[in-house]
């Protein structure tokens, strides 16, 4: 595929909701390889600026392979190979001379199991700051209550913040999660199935904690739980076996799918 | 059988069913755990191993300073026996013997299958008897007593004596016969001994400290002669400033020879005289008298005072009469040096080897190789990193120090032999593969998610091993460190090679410039006990101080094992967050 062309998406099954402010991400005929096993095959969406995104299919089907694609996480894996292109403002990810430090610097991730650092909670805000060198105490300390109010987090811990994390609830934790995802003030936010680790109650806050977060970030979130990815996300890309099969507005994805294989999976027949 | 059969068809031989029915009863080997006992026994053995090793250990060691009674035997023949009952045990009587024996207890004998008890005796007085000990057969005993007047006196040389106090002589002038006992000369011990004490240190500290100015300024002349040549005008000039100096430096070592002998003179007019057991005589000066007591007469206190008396003595001073009296203060010294050492050469060493094994080298068959390699390490014979020590640290490397820096001590090394720094860098090597195990153990017990998380933050590798991955790992890392340090202080056989003597003549620390030595060779409470039990004159005195060491090596490593253990939890808890 020559640089830059562009995809040519077939309208029928790619009909997102387009944003105000652009896109973010670019992903053309995205392909990779665990070794010999391809698990994602040429994919192509592009993730609108400002707006969550959700991920959906049935497990396996290459969801989390491609979100920790987004942010280069499968680079620690021996044997991996890709093809294709991802581009975040108009550069390649996976270009040469690519920093790949910076790139994550400029997204955040929040995790399936929630995985705060076992230090206080104010350590475990702070760590991209720390990361980056920053000893301002008022700066530091402003972050964490920034983030921690935007993680909807502050009333529970502001009087805990020099306790161990380990200490918090599951819930909590995956908020405090988010509060460190955010504290590095990223563009992107990468949630791999963010409440599966949760019950009910935590999982409604987490909802509605992406709701206020959306207008701020762009989200991309990857869920197998279909109410939720209708609940909280204006587009949702449909994946099998490795493959996008549709991308499109949420609300017509699960109103009026227009893919075969959306609608035997949305409508509970296989997945 | 113990199944209770419920498929009828079977039992009566008719076509087998092929469905399994599970018996409804519990297999006999279900019911009480048997391998339970077998497990516990085992580890119960293990600790019964245990506990017996260190109650022998602790039990010989704690009771070899409690002063034992004095005991006078009178024989059958008329000759007489001092000393301390020191154990008893039966033996056979031979047949030459038997004939001295007369009849009556000949008949005894007899009745015991021709077995006889006998006493070892600690008699001391080496210097007269040339025997420390001597064994007296029961049927020579005529009778026993426990007079009060007899003394244990332990002395600088020849051991211990045993006798009464006949005359003793203080200032010149004969002491008063109702003041010839331990106590009404303690004054007059007090103050030879304070005197002596103070020669001691004209002759060691500050006669050393003119030698080793001398010294020093020889080999300023001679790195002089090395770097111009011996016919230079800077040469001849380092060879004048050095005979004015040495002018001086004789003139003061002149005097503090003169003042040491006025002593010395002073502190012969104060000996005392004992006679022993057989009649003999012994004047001894009374600065030579480390402690001298009655042992029969010792009331409780007085016994708990020559006990501790004696303890401190031990822990305090340094050894003499070849490693078997006096104290193992440089022992102690050079074992705790020589470990710390050991953990500041093999900590940073084994952790980085570690780190660089799990997070960086690519997982492959090369590592795979270096991994087995470093684990069979740990299955070398020490003796083998000794002959390494010796013969690349010491001899080669060491060599080519001396060379470099130390050209006007040669031929004499410096680095060039064993020392405390090769010793410990030898161990290092010993126990290095504990430590990288532990490690990499460590490292790879970090959750996956744990390094994701930091990663996603934008840390770099180094930055989430560093304040992620290590802090984590720390207490396994602590383990294993733990681990290397205990088997490092207790090893022996390598360090005979690379540094540890007999007898050092100076401490690693001292107040010369640079104030620690590592070149220098060193003393270790492994060695010691192997000396003093098997090496010296007399191994039946060095016996006691064989369990005494032991025990101290034990509490030592002990000591060391709770410190380093008690750092460790204190970064678990550090680590962890301050509320668990
Ligand atoms: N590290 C890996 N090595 C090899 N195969 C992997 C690895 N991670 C995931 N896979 C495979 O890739 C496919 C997609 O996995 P994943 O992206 O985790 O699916 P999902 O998140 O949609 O459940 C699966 O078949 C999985 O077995
Ligand atoms: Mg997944």
């Amino acid at each position: 595929m020559p640089d830059g062309s562009q995809v040519e998406y077939d309208k029928t099954v790619y009909h997102p909701v387009r944003g105000e402010n652009g896109t973010a991400l670019d992903i053309e005929k995205f392909s990779l390889w665990y070794s010999e096993k391809q698990a994602l095959f040429e994919n192509s969406l592009v993730v609108e600026r400002g707006l969550v995104t959700a991920l959906i299919g049935p497990s396996g089907c290459g969801k989390s392979t491609l979100l920790r694609s987004i942010n280069r996480m499968n680079d620690l894996i021996d044997g991996l190979r890709i093809g294709g292109q991802m581009k975040i403002d108009g550069r390649d990810i996976y270009g040469p001379g690519i920093d790949v430090i910076a790139l994550r610097k400029r997204m955040g991730m929040v995790f399936q199991k929630p995985n705060p650092f076992p230090m206080t909670i104010f350590e475990n805000v702070i760590y991209p700051l720390r990361v980056d060198g920053v000893t301002d105490k008022t700066m530091l300390e402003e972050t964490v209550e920034r983030s921690l109010r935007g993680s909807a987090l502050w009333d529970e811990a502001k009087d805990r913040l020099h306790e161990s994390a380990l200490g918090m609830s599951g819930g909590q934790q995956q908020r405090l999660c988010i509060a460190r995802a955010i504290a590095g003030d990223p563009e992107v936010l990468l949630m791999d199935e963010p409440c599966s680790a949760l019950d009910p109650i935590a999982t409604s806050r987490i909802e509605e904690l992406i709701d206020e977060l959306a207008g701020h970030y762009t989200i991309v979130i990857v869920t197998h739980n279909m109410q939720q990815a209708a609940r909280v996300s204006q587009n949702t890309a449909f994946m099998y076996l490795g493959r996008l099969i549709e991308y499109g507005a949420t609300e017509t994805m699960f109103t009026t799918p227009k893919a075969e294989r959306t609608q035997a999976y949305i409508t509970g027949r296989f997945g | 059988m113990t199944a209770v059969n419920i498929d009828t068809a079977a039992s009566t031989g008719k076509a087998k069913s092929s469905v399994y029915r599970r018996a409804h009863a519990a297999d006999l080997s279900a019911v009480g755990e048997p391998f339970q006992w077998v497990l516990g026994g085992a580890l119960a053995m293990g600790c019964v191993l245990i506990a017996g090793l260190l109650l022998l250990v602790f039990w010989n060691g704690l009771v070899t300073f409690w002063p034992k009674p004095i005991e006078v035997v009178r024989l059958t023949d008329g000759a007489m026996v001092a000393g301390e009952p020191f154990r008893t045990e039966s033996f056979r009587v031979t047949a030459d013997q038997l004939a001295k024996v007369p009849a009556d207890k000949r008949a005894a004998i007899a009745t015991d299958d021709g077995f006889a008890d006998r006493t070892l005796y600690r008699t001391g007085n080496y210097d007269i008897y040339n025997d420390d000990f001597r064994w007296v057969p029961d049927y020579e005993v005529a009778s026993v007593e426990r007079p009060a007047d007899m003394v244990y006196v332990e002395r600088l040389e020849w051991g211990p004596l045993i006798g009464r106090i006949k005359s003793a002589i203080v200032n010149g002038t004969a002491v008063p016969a109702d003041r010839l006992t331990p106590a009404g000369l303690a004054a007059a011990h007090d103050a030879a001994r304070a005197r002596w004490a103070q020669i001691q240190h004209i002759e060691r500290d500050l006669i050393g400290d003119v030698n080793h100015t001398i010294e020093k300024a020889r080999l300023r002349v001679r790195s002089v002669e090395l770097s111009s040549g011996a016919d230079s005008p800077a040469y001849r000039a380092a060879q004048q400033r050095f005979s004015d100096e040495n002018v001086k430096l004789q003139e003061r070592f002149q005097a503090l020879t003169k003042q040491a002998q006025a002593l010395r003179a002073e502190d012969a007019k104060d000996t005392v005289t004992f006679a022993e057991i057989g009649g003999k005589e012994k004047a001894v000066n009374l600065s030579a008298v480390v402690r001298f007591f009655q042992p029969n007469e010792l009331s409780i206190f007085g016994k708990i005072g020559v006990y501790l008396g004696r303890w401190w003595e031990f822990l305090s001073t340094e050894p003499r009469e070849a490693n078997t009296e006096g104290g193992i203060l440089p022992a102690i010294f050079g074992t705790v040096a020589m470990t710390l050492l050991l953990v500041i050469f093999v900590a940073p060493f084994g952790v980085i080897t570690a780190l660089y094994l799990r997070e960086y080298a690519k997982q492959g068959r090369l590592v795979a190789v270096v991994r087995i390699s470093v684990n069979n390490l740990a299955g070398v014979p020490s003796i083998v990193y000794g002959v390494f020590g010796l013969g690349f640290f010491a001899y080669i490397v060491g060599g080519s120090i001396d060379q470099v820096f130390f050209p006007e001590r040669l031929p004499s090394p410096t680095f060039g032999t064993g020392g405390l720094f090769w010793a410990a860098l030898t161990l290092a090597l010993l126990t290095v593969p504990v430590v990288i195990v532990a490690t990499e153990e460590a490292l790879a017990a970090v959750p996956r998610s744990m390094r994701e998380g930091s990663l996603a933050c934008g840390a770099s590798k180094w930055q989430t091993i560093r304040r992620i991955v290590l802090p984590r790992a720390m207490p396994g890392i602590m383990t294993g460190i733990i681990l290397a340090m205990a088997r490092g202080a207790g090893e022996v056989a390598p360090l005979m090679l690379v540094g540890v003597v007999k007898l050092a003549p100076e401490l690693p620390i001292d107040g010369y410039f640079p104030y620690i030595h590592l070149e220098r060779s060193f003393m270790h409470l492994g060695f010691h006990i192997y000396d003093v039990g098997f090496q010296s004159r007399n191994s039946e005195a060095g016996k006691p101080m064989v369990f005494v060491t032991t025990l101290l090596l034990i509490l030592l490593i002990v000591v060391m094992n709770a410190a380093a253990i008690y750092i460790r939890n204190r970064l678990r808890r550090q680590f962890a967050g301050s509320q668990f």
